[in-house]
């Protein structure tokens, strides 16, 4: 029997979905030997993560509050990528996103909830864009790799926190922990009932519906799959890439930058070190296997909510909440190999069926 | 020389594609000392039966006989252990690398380290045996598309390849340079190698080839040896049917002067004139036709006009109004269309499919929708309209368009541009790599705009070309125009001493300054 595997011309839709879930459940195989190499049930341990992640209110409240950074920064960086201007600064974006938006509380603490809310949101995107549209420029300009400048602008972002609640915005009354003030009431979203699922959710979803028009419909998002498909071709057709390079680097990072609000403004209550564990690196692998479709990278932010939260979960059981980091790696890993099969055929032929032909 | 042992035999090869059968059940032997032409319109199969003997790809049945021995070839790496060499027609090199480096990117005892100036020292010997003259330090990006595929033959020399295939090597060279390129494959096939020359041209086949191949739908229509070579023999074999080559050209109604090109310098990607203060007219309704051989300026030309490049100095005149250095939208505004010689790597998107690639160039205009969304039915209806004007076939609108034949792209991107009611076309190579069937279509099409009022600049190679379509014709040599003539006054000879920049037959020669 022999394995050949041979390129395809047209990848099949029907396999460019069932792929990616094939090679999913491939690598909770995968993960499964590891347990079974450290003395557990697999099934024990995948069913106290899914169980714990979904099997109660506090679960599902949890894994939601955890989609909505995952879900908006992946949505923003989709955006870039689209265009093949590779943003891995979403988490740099994000913290940017979340300083600028606490600016305005701690400044004008007694802003009504209806001017205070929005000028939050405003503040958040301007900074998380700005914080892209520096790494655009950069590329526009001098043709700076956004790869190598929005990584390094990551740190940056992440220390410009830190000074800030470490220094100048400190909570006099805090006890000297590096934290800043409690937002007023007036700035944090309303959430629902007594879950921590907050207002955050109905802007991932608003956004995901407007970006899948975009990108669909749009003039300006055919212009951008255009430029990101065949650059060439946009200079031929007469498209100012350096525009658009700035523009999407600029969008991208709002988003990301919205996300930072929504966390600070939703969840947190206050700037602090650590407000993110990675949503923006992590954003990169969901946007990818959402291969850049929005409601796609909704369902896999959602998924690996459920495994961040279920990691979390499965700490009762003496495991170490890095299993969830694991798993994702294994996803990332397996979807990523799996791409061979969409691209190409794989055909086993013996001699037998080769004479019978 | 010929001996009776094949070198290759190729049995019963069949390839099956999703489908389509590429290949159906084809048998080839090739003999040291042979020159063997393959000849067959595009989607015939030619392709698809070499990138097999190259390791390209599998053949879903059938085996390969290497000296009489059952070989699998499994990989391109296999084919170059079996000297087996191959030229394509889209070059496989790498852009951003130098010409030394992409042949000794392949090599397959290659040293750890990059002996760069040994290679170099090489490719000048190759260079001098053969007349290829290439800078072995120059990147791939900076070289025309004739100096590219100088680079692919001068690799598969420097692979002391035993079996030569090459892919219509002579779309860019130039008539004295496809004279010269045939004697060193004849001298290489007297040197034992068995040469396969992939070609549509007649002429160049009856010249050159010891025994034809003709190709049709996948299948082997017949295989001739030279004493029963007849043109009309290989046509009918080809195709099926004669061909027409003569067209009927309605008599010119041409205008005044529509584009006045004065003076124009521009640089080329080497940061070295390519034009130096070229100078031409066209009329209303007029094909001016450029000759040269590629790398003399053409390129730039064509992207001065189209706003692609920066003009230094000069002036362009459109209808009265200077559009020198406009931007590309300004002058696709102004009905200036460019149909590019890199038909999918500038003028198409390759992944998206037929109906993305028609609102490429107008996406923008209310026709495809008004306001800020695009009219995906005005889209569908506008492609389904040109794929039924222009004869196009492809399986489906909804398919990447680099799925499609080499004749039906170029079928797509011509009727994308003539839907759009130009004013002016440059068109660069628009037959290159085309079957005779699409050949003929496109300068259909090209007459048909012409007699609609379009100024055309035709740039090709092709002198017959020329004669056949243009009103008038300059040739291009250095950046400059050096010598202009109606097609009724053209003479091959003393074009073609003039694209190799004679001006007077006899006198001294312009030195090629790069």
């Amino acid at each position: 029997m022999k394995i050949r595997i041979e390129k395809s011309l047209a990848p099949k839709r029907s396999s460019q979905i069932i792929v990616p879930i094939l090679a999913t459940v491939l690598s909770l195989f995968f993960c499964a030997l590891f347990f079974v190499a450290t003395g557990r049930d697999p099934l024990d341990v995948y069913s106290a993560m899914f169980g714990g992640a979904l099997g109660s209110g506090y679960g599902v409240s949890e894994t939601l509050v955890k989609t909505i950074p995952l879900a908006l920064c992946g949505l923003g960086v989709a955006i870039a990528f689209r265009m093949q201007l590779w943003n891995i600064g979403a988490e740099g974006q994000f913290y940017m996103g979340a300083v600028a938006a606490t600016w305005v509380p701690l400044h004008f603490p007694d802003l009504p909830a209806f001017v205070m809310l929005p000028a939050m949101m405003v503040a958040g995107a301007i900074g998380g864009g700005l914080w892209g549209l520096l790494a655009g420029w950069l590329k526009a300009k001098w043709l700076v790799s956004e790869l190598i400048s929005t990584l390094m602008m990551n740190y940056i972002a992440i220390l410009w926190a830190n000074y800030l609640v470490y220094g100048a915005w400190k909570d006099p009354n805090g006890h000297n922990f590096p934290l800043s003030a409690p937002f007023p009431k007036a700035a944090l979203l309303p959430t629902f009932g007594d879950t921590r699922v907050h207002f955050g959710i109905v802007f991932v979803v608003i956004l995901a519906v407007i970006l899948y028009f975009i990108f669909k419909k749009s003039k300006w998002g055919y212009k951008t799959m255009v430029i990101g498909s065949n650059a060439t071709a946009a200079r031929y057709i007469g498209i100012d890439i350096k525009k658009q390079i700035l523009l999407v680097m600029f969008i991208s990072g709002a988003i990301a930058g919205f996300a930072g609000m929504v966390e600070v403004s939703g969840i947190v209550g206050k700037l602090q070190p650590g407000i993110s564990p990675g949503y923006g690196y992590t954003a990169i692998i969901v946007a990818w296997l959402g291969r850049l479709h929005p409601a796609a990278i909704i369902v896999v932010a959602f998924l690996f909510a459920i495994i961040q939260v279920g990691g979390f979960m499965i700490q009762t059981m003496g495991i170490p909440s890095a299993t969830a980091t694991m798993l994702q790696g294994a996803i990332l890993f397996f979807v990523v190999g799996s791409e061979i099969l969409t691209n190409y055929e794989l055909k086993i032929a013996d001699k037998e069926e080769t004479k019978h032909e | 020389m010929t001996s009776t042992q094949p070198l290759i035999r190729m049995k019963n090869i069949t390839k099956k594609f999703p489908g389509v059968i590429a290949n159906d059940k084809i048998n080839l032997d090739l003999y040291p000392g042979q020159i063997h032409a393959l000849l067959g319109e595009n989607g015939s199969g030619k392709s698809t039966l070499m990138s097999i003997l190259t390791g390209l790809y599998l053949p879903t049945e059938g085996s390969i006989e290497i000296d009489g021995q059952e070989t699998k070839i499994e990989s391109p790496s296999d084919a170059i252990a079996h000297g087996i060499g191959m030229v394509h027609q889209h070059f496989k090199l790498i852009n951003t690398f130098t010409v030394a480096e992409n042949i000794a990117l392949s090599q397959s005892h290659g040293s750890f380290l990059l002996k760069e100036d040994e290679i170099a020292a090489e490719i000048g010997k190759f260079g001098e045996k053969y007349g290829l003259y290439v800078d072995p330090k120059a990147f791939i990006w900076q070289l025309s598309v004739g100096e590219k595929q100088r680079v692919e033959i001068l690799r598969m020399l420097y692979h002391d390849s035993k079996i030569l295939i090459l892919d219509e090597p002579t779309a860019v060279l130039t008539p004295q340079e496809t004279r010269e390129l045939f004697i060193n494959l004849r001298r290489m096939a007297d040197d034992g190698c068995a040469v396969v020359f992939i070609s549509h041209k007649m002429n160049e086949v009856l010249e050159l080839a010891d025994q034809v191949t003709v190709l049709r739908g996948g299948v082997v229509t017949g295989s001739i040896g030279k004493a029963e070579m007849e043109r009309h023999k290989l046509i009918k074999m080809m195709i099926g049917r004669d061909v027409l080559n003569a067209y009927e050209k309605s008599d010119a109604r041409i205008g005044d002067v529509v584009l006045e090109i004065k003076d124009v310098s521009a640089y080329n990607d080497m940061h070295v004139k390519g034009l130096k203060d070229i100078s031409f007219n066209v009329r209303e309704g007029e094909i001016y036709g450029i000759a040269g051989v590629s790398g003399n300026g053409q390129k730039e030309l064509a992207e001065v006009i189209a706003g692609l490049r920066t003009a230094m100095l000069g002036s362009i005149k459109f209808h009265g109004e200077e559009i020198a250095n406009m931007h590309p939208d300004e002058l696709i505004a102004r009905g200036i269309s460019l149909v590019p010689e890199d038909r999918l790597g500038m003028g198409m998107v390759p992944n998206l499919d037929a109906v993305d690639n028609v609102i490429l160039k107008g996406y923008d205009s209310p026709k495809y929708g008004k306001g800020h969304f695009i009219d995906k039915k005005a889209a569908i209806a506008a492609t389904k309209a040109i794929v039924e004007e222009f004869n196009i076939k492809m399986s489906s609108i909804f398919q990447p368009v680099k799925l499609m034949s080499g004749g039906n792209i170029q079928k797509l991107l011509l009727g994308r541009e003539i839907n759009n009611n130009p004013r002016l076309m440059v068109v660069l190579y628009p037959v290159r790599g085309l079957d005779i069937g699409a050949i003929e279509e496109v300068h259909k099409l090209l007459l048909e705009l012409r007699s609609k009022g379009t100024s055309i600049i035709l740039i090709s190679e092709d002198l017959d070309e020329l004669a056949q379509l243009a009103d008038r014709v300059g040739v291009i040599f250095d950046g400059k125009i050096l010598g202009e003539f109606p097609v009724s006054e053209m003479d091959t000879e003393k074009i073609g001493a003039l694209m190799a920049g004679v001006t007077d037959m006899g006198g001294a020669q312009h030195e090629n300054q790069n």
